[in-house]
């Protein structure tokens, strides 16, 4: 009996130990990043660093606003492109589609979810690319392709199925008594959706929204394949950009021999951890509240 | 009411049309790449490694890649096994408070969410520390930490879906903590941690951002953990990069062996999670 007691406590402890380790993590990746980022942060402030547009490695210019002005665009782009698209299919499968076809539509949108990002950014070259740079002489602006757009939509499709996933899940919470209230009162189909289920699912719908953004943000190989990394601020859809993740996979080879380079390239990584879990974890913490509510 | 029942039609249309464009983009991913891969792909790209010239367009094939990435993905698994499996378990009601249980799954929803590139570079800060260079080793820790919190958050829902009433009989019948964990919470959960690991397997191998700088690139099958390794995400993303069309005829053929690969690993997960369930109780 006391070697069978000592073997649970062991392996409690040694668990335990496990759980510890996973919690520390979040913690352990921004105290790693920051050590490394604080060179940079020692010659120049923060705030200079993520407002200024110079970047020239070698005068020792680290200047990281069109990197962060590419991210936010790039993820724009894609979550205009995404959100409608979305949300109606999200609706659909939830307030419309019969049983089977939900179930027949969830394992593809999962598939959806499991190809690399290579994969991506390998089908954006071939098609995507191409097609924005027909669109871009069509309308007058001539393109290389690689640009804001091809790099928009091919992120707001790697969104879908998290979005369409988790807003799915969100819409079937919405307890059926709702819907047959409103029904009952002799509304349509889609009114019912309008009024009575959007309004009720809106913040969970928004939570859905903010994981994708989250995604989109550190969404790094197939973006860097189709957004033509050129360090400035893009003006227009059909000029490439340059956003931070890209930044980083890019330069790693030569970081090593320009001084305070790593470190710049590290910030960056801070930066893109830092609102990416900030925007995630908003995003969980109201999901987890809904659940219990519900 | 014909406004109302215009609107009714006008929106369901849009969202039969959205869902459609989802599904037909999914279709031409594949068809794509599949149409794309199949007319280059031949025994000699599976089986040969890079010969001289190969970046030129000479002979030779990716099978340094496709056993680096296996060998990548089955160690960053091993590791993400190591931790994630007593991580999930230990979430259980008879081990941790539901306050803490709630800031862990948080933490390991934010985890999952984080950037891969993000695990690269910190594992790129760990690895220089630890004083490795670009290696096998480095890609394996890298690629543990992305595989981690989608493992341990697939393996932890398992684990919640096993019935109360079986873990009370055995506490009942006098067993210890780790024995119920063991002989029925473990074997109830199988199939969904058989699943988890499959799903962090196909995730991992199709994962370029955090090997990038951690596993480096070579041209031989990597013989010792210090070695550089090559990846088939990579040789996909280095090959279209280059400027010869007979090369990038092979970034084709091996993004049509990954895709093959990662979507073996789902069909896996699906069946294997059906096989290993003879041993649960309903």
């Amino acid at each position: 009996m006391r070697w069978r007691r000592i073997r649970d406590s062991a392996a409690t402890k040694s668990m335990r130990l496990a759980l510890v380790l996973v919690n520390s993590l979040l913690l352990l990746l921004v105290l790693g990043l920051f050590a490394k980022s604080r060179p940079i942060l020692a010659r120049q402030s923060l705030f200079n660093l993520l407002l200024s547009s110079s970047w020239h490695p070698l005068k020792g210019e680290f200047g990281l606003f069109p990197f962060i002005v590419g991210t936010l665009a790039v993820t724009a782009m894609a979550m205009i492109l995404a959100v409608p698209i979305c949300l109606l299919s999200a609706i659909y499968l939830s307030e419309y589609a019969r049983r089977p076809v939900r179930e027949l539509v969830r394992p593809i949108i999962d598939l959806l979810a499991g190809i690399p990002s290579v994969i991506y950014g390998f089908w954006g070259v071939i098609v995507v690319v191409p097609l924005v740079r027909y669109l871009g002489h069509a309308v007058g602006s001539p393109t290389t392709g690689y640009s804001l757009l091809a790099g928009g939509i091919v992120l707001a499709i790697m969104v879908f199925p998290i979005i369409i996933s988790v807003s799915t899940d969100v819409l079937q919470s919405v307890p059926a008594e709702a819907r047959e209230a409103s029904m009952a009162l002799g509304a349509t189909r889609w009114e019912t959706v309008r009024h009575v289920i959007l309004s009720s699912a809106r913040r969970g719908l928004m939570a859905a929204v903010v994981l994708g953004f989250a995604r989109a943000f550190g969404e790094t190989m197939a973006v860097l394949m189709v957004v033509g990394n050129v360090p400035k601020v893009p003006t227009s859809l059909f000029d490439p950009a340059y956003p931070l993740p890209a930044l980083i996979a890019n330069n790693y080879g030569e970081m090593m021999s320009i001084p305070l380079y790593d470190s710049a390239l590290m910030l960056a990584a801070l930066v893109l951890l830092v609102v990416v879990a900030g925007f995630n974890l908003a995003a969980h913490l109201f999901l987890v509240r809904l659940e219990r509510r519900s | 009411m014909r406004a109302r029942r215009l609107e009714e039609e006008v929106f369901q249309g849009l969202m039969r049309a959205s869902l459609g464009l989802v599904l037909a983009v999914l279709a031409a991913i594949i068809v794509v790449v599949v149409a794309r891969g199949a007319s280059s792909l031949s025994l000699s790209m599976i089986f040969q490694t890079p010969k001289g010239g190969y970046y030129l367009g000479k002979e030779g094939g990716i099978s340094n890649a496709i056993v680096g990435s296996l060998y990548l993905a089955l160690g960053g698994s091993a590791l993400a096994i190591l931790l994630s499996l007593p991580t999930a378990l230990v979430l259980q009601r008879e081990y941790t408070g539901r306050r803490l249980a709630t800031i862990t799954r948080l933490c390991l929803d934010a985890l999952w969410g984080t950037p891969s590139i993000v695990y690269g570079a910190f594992g790129f800060v760990i690895m220089r520390s630890l004083g490795l260079s670009a290696s096998l080793l480095g890609g394996i820790l890298a690629l543990s930490l992305v595989m981690l919190p989608i493992m341990a958050r697939a393996m932890e829902e398992a684990i919640r879906m096993v019935p109360l009433q079986l873990k009370e009989i055995s506490y009942a019948m006098g067993a210890t903590k780790l024995e119920t964990t063991i002989s029925v919470v473990l074997r109830q959960a199988l199939p969904g941690i058989i699943t988890a690991v499959v799903l962090a397997f196909g995730r991992g191998i199709g994962d370029a951002a955090s090997i990038l700088f951690t596993a480096g690139y070579t041209d031989h099958i990597p013989r010792s953990l210090l070695d550089p390794t090559a990846s088939l995400p990579l040789a996909v993303f280095f090959q279209l990069g280059t400027p010869f069309p007979e090369v990038q005829q092979r970034a084709y053929a091996a993004a049509l062996i990954l895709l093959i690969m990662v979507l073996m690993a789902s069909l896996a997960a699906r069946l294997l999670s059906g096989r290993f369930s003879r041993h649960m109780i309903r």
